[in-house]
């Protein structure tokens, strides 16, 4: 119950403003309130439409009168949608390779910072590579959570290219017997061709040498917009994605562009970031992230 | 998406076809359309709702314009309301009497505070000033690293210590005093809207420097929670304007509009791309046209005015050369003269002109007193300027807040011109009040410099000038 627990706490009570639709019968109103709660969540109009013209053919046929059960029957829909995945982190080979992708100031390297402290935790050792080498004392920055996690970092010189960086890293991990490399880059807009194309790089190179690239992971900021769907289009052309962070679900954002993402992509959101401590970074649970969304 | 939507324009145009004023239902259609762009383009939806009303209220009874069906002048309705909304006021930086200008820049996590802190400090060294660099991010790993590397690499000094936000602020700018910097840019952590205790912090860091400028520092890829971010940060710090980042992607940015509406302050700044110098003043009308998604139904929208004001200028050329040229037509003309711009640079530009009139004084103002003057008059004296007696022109002045005697000499100049268009008209007819056929050379109108003018703007030329076939001189 984490993300239940941070949001509740977050935002004050739960109850949300959905509670004045609950007490009533359905109507259009209802349909309304429900449409503009989907979209406020950034669910987009496309996903908002499809839930609720589903949503309609099934009150039918079940012959759903009330709101409260509405309301749920919505919930649950929404949750069988985005629930079900596998959200295992796999790691299988030698070393198993992590990359983390985005656009700039989602939280990448921060996300890094607190895996790496949950895997070390749990007894795995890890090399982080600092792969982005653009950003302005962006190795700094994962130097310090290298430091707080206990995980070894390797970096390159700024500027350096960062396809060699995190080979490096990786051939270190083999030759240390670490058996996972988190891989950081630098943030990119997914419209910059030139950067789409190192990126395909990075996780080419990152593939040849002893270790295997086994997660893709795209961070995404919870308060992204429409926008988000296209992003993930273009970076998973680039490097075959695998999962979705979803950070900064702490603040007001809700997130839905996920369901989009998902939808359309069939790709899973596998962690949500709830804060800055070293600890807030969960498993994605879709049930309690469809309550939250309504709350 | 777009696409679609296109298709469902034209769906409704199509229906709506031939009607000459815009009655609500369609008004309504349209604007449904609009509200999923707006959506889609991340405008919040309470926002959109404003919007829409507003729109409404211009267009319901509007007349529509000859060239537009009725979807096209609501959209373009909309597209001068999103800029009106967009832009109104426009920021202007000034400094104090004593330096130095002191900026905050505040915002979530991940917007691009740090890095705009350095290319607002590059603008400012561009504008000559002697700025400083405050790094009050003491959260955030090697914030204060970053800043620094950016600092260095514009040469611009960066203070910080590593106490606590608030102190290092406070002696960033007694530094920046000391060491008579006349701007001070305040770095400060990112915050979430909903953490009391850090908007606290910045509030107290707002306190304790006094800014004289307070920034919102908002991604352009934010969604509907742009509102609620605005909002915080606006009633904590009460923002003077925003700088919108990441524009250069390919998010549509109705962001932009949200915070817009909900701060009421003016989008200062949009950072254009990763270098330090791709940071500029907002323009107000590219987002707006973004926002709206439709680059092509604008297109569509701006080339059947255009089409719309050829065939008016058509028209009038088609009366000139027939002398039937009225005051209206004279004041129309001057209008669409007016449009173009300078008119001593227009002059120069048409080619046959006759050197004394290439020269002749046309001065921009009298263009607006001769409006006032036409506009004073009524269509009855417009059509026939000869019933214009001594009492009308007296009427015709204090209406238009001219003397009598500058009636008079309009009227002059009036029928002179209208004397000369009859022979032009005479020539280039061959054979006094015939009808010119469209399209045939001398009576079409084109702008000058043929048809490589600019879509959407208002072309004018007397007729023949394209070819250089007409020269005025000849006709004297």
């Amino acid at each position: 119950m984490r993300l239940r627990d941070r949001l509740s706490t977050a935002r004050g009570t739960f109850t949300g403003f959905l509670s004045s639709v609950v007490s009533r019968g359905v109507d259009d109103a209802t349909w309304e309130e429900l449409e503009e709660a989907l979209i406020l969540a950034d669910a987009g109009v496309g996903t908002t439409v499809a839930l609720l013209d589903r949503l309609k053919e099934q009150a039918k046929a079940e012959k759903v009168a009330d709101a409260e059960a509405l309301v749920a029957l919505l919930k649950a829909q929404m949750a069988e949608d985005l629930g079900g995945r596998d959200l295992e982190l796999r790691a299988e080979g030698s070393p198993a390779v992590w990359l983390f992708v985005g656009v700039n100031g989602v939280g990448k390297t921060t996300t890094i910072g607190k895996l790496a402290s949950r895997e070390v935790q749990s007894g795995r050792q890890v090399v982080l590579a600092a792969g982005d080498t653009f950003r302005a004392a962006a190795a700094e920055q994962l130097g310090q959570w290298a430091d707080r996690s206990g995980a070894e970092l390797v970096r390159g010189a700024e500027g350096a290219d960062p396809s060699s960086v995190i080979y490096d890293a990786i051939e270190h991990a083999s030759a240390a017997g670490v058996p996972l490399v988190m891989a950081d880059t630098a943030g990119r807009l997914h419209t910059r061709t030139n950067l789409m194309e190192e990126l395909a790089k990075i996780h080419r190179v990152a593939g040849k040498g002893p270790g295997t690239v086994t997660e893709v992971l795209l961070v995404v900021d919870a308060s992204t917009g429409q926008n988000g769907l296209a992003q993930a289009r273009r970076f998973t052309e680039s490097a075959e994605l695998t999962g979705v962070v979803l950070t900064k679900l702490d603040g007001s954002a809700k997130g839905g562009i996920v369901m989009a993402v998902q939808d359309e992509l069939d790709i899973p959101v596998k962690l949500v970031g709830l804060g800055e401590g070293i600890d807030d970074l969960v498993a994605f649970d879709a049930d309690e992230f469809v309550e939250a969304l309504f709350s | 998406m777009f696409d679609t939507l296109s298709n469902r324009f034209e769906g409704i145009v199509k229906r709506m076809r031939g009607l000459g004023t815009l009655r609500e239902s369609d008004v309504d259609e349209v604007l449904r359309e609009i509200r999923l762009a707006l959506l889609d383009a991340d405008v919040n939806l309470h926002v959109v709702r404003g919007f829409q009303d507003r729109v409404r209220q211009r267009c319901v009874g509007a007349e529509v314009h000859k060239a537009l069906n009725p979807v096209q002048q609501v959209i373009k309705f909309v597209h001068e309301e999103l800029i009106a909304t967009l832009g109104g006021e426009t920021l202007e930086i000034s400094h104090p009497a004593k330096p130095p200008t002191v900026v905050l820049l505040a915002g979530l996590q991940g917007s691009g505070k740090t890095t705009n802190a350095a290319k607002l400090a590059s603008w400012f060294k561009q504008q000559g000033r002697n700025p400083m660099l405050v790094g009050a991010d003491l959260q955030r790993p090697a914030a204060v690293e970053q800043l620094r590397t950016l600092g260095a690499s514009i040469e611009v000094p960066v203070f910080s210590e590593p106490s606590d936000p608030i102190a290092a602020a406070r002696k960033g700018v007694a530094e920046a005093v000391a060491s008579s910097r006349d701007v001070v840019i305040c770095d400060t952590a990112g915050r979430l809207a909903i953490d009391e205790e850090m908007m606290d912090q910045v509030g107290q860091i707002s306190d304790a420097i006094e800014p004289h400028y307070t920034f919102l520092v908002v991604d352009a890829m934010t969604g509907q929670d742009a509102v609620t971010v605005a909002e915080s940060f606006h009633a904590i710090l009460e923002l003077d304007g925003v700088i919108l980042t990441k524009v250069d992607g390919d998010a549509r940015g109705g962001a932009a509009l949200s915070v817009k509406e909900v701060v009421g302050r003016p989008i200062a700044f949009s950072s254009t791309g990763e270098k330090i110098d791709e940071f500029e003043l907002f323009h107000p009308d590219r987002v707006a046209s973004r926002i709206l998604g439709m680059g092509d139904v604008l297109t569509l929208v701006e080339k059947a005015e255009q089409v719309y004001e050829e065939a008016e200028a058509e028209a009038a050329a088609a009366k000139l050369l027939e002398g039937e040229f009225t005051l209206e037509d004279f004041l129309e003309q001057m209008r669409q003269l007016k449009k173009m711009g300078s008119l001593q640079n227009l002059v120069g530009m048409l080619p046959g002109v006759a050197p004394e009139l290439r020269n002749a004084e046309i001065e921009d103002d009298r263009i607006a007193q001769v409006e006032a003057i036409i506009c004073s008059m009524t269509p009855e004296e417009r059509a026939a300027p000869r019933m214009i007696d001594g009492s009308r022109r007296q009427r015709i002045a204090a209406g238009s807040g001219t003397r009598p005697s500058e009636v008079t000499q309009l009227l002059r100049q009036f029928s002179e011109v209208q004397r000369m268009m009859k022979r032009m008209g005479n020539k280039s007819g061959g054979s006094g009040r015939k009808k010119p056929k469209k399209g045939r050379k001398g009576s079409r109108v084109t702008p000058p410099g043929g048809q490589q003018g600019k879509p959407g703007k208002p072309k004018l030329t007397l007729p023949g000038l394209e070819d250089g076939q007409f020269d005025l001189s000849s006709l004297r």
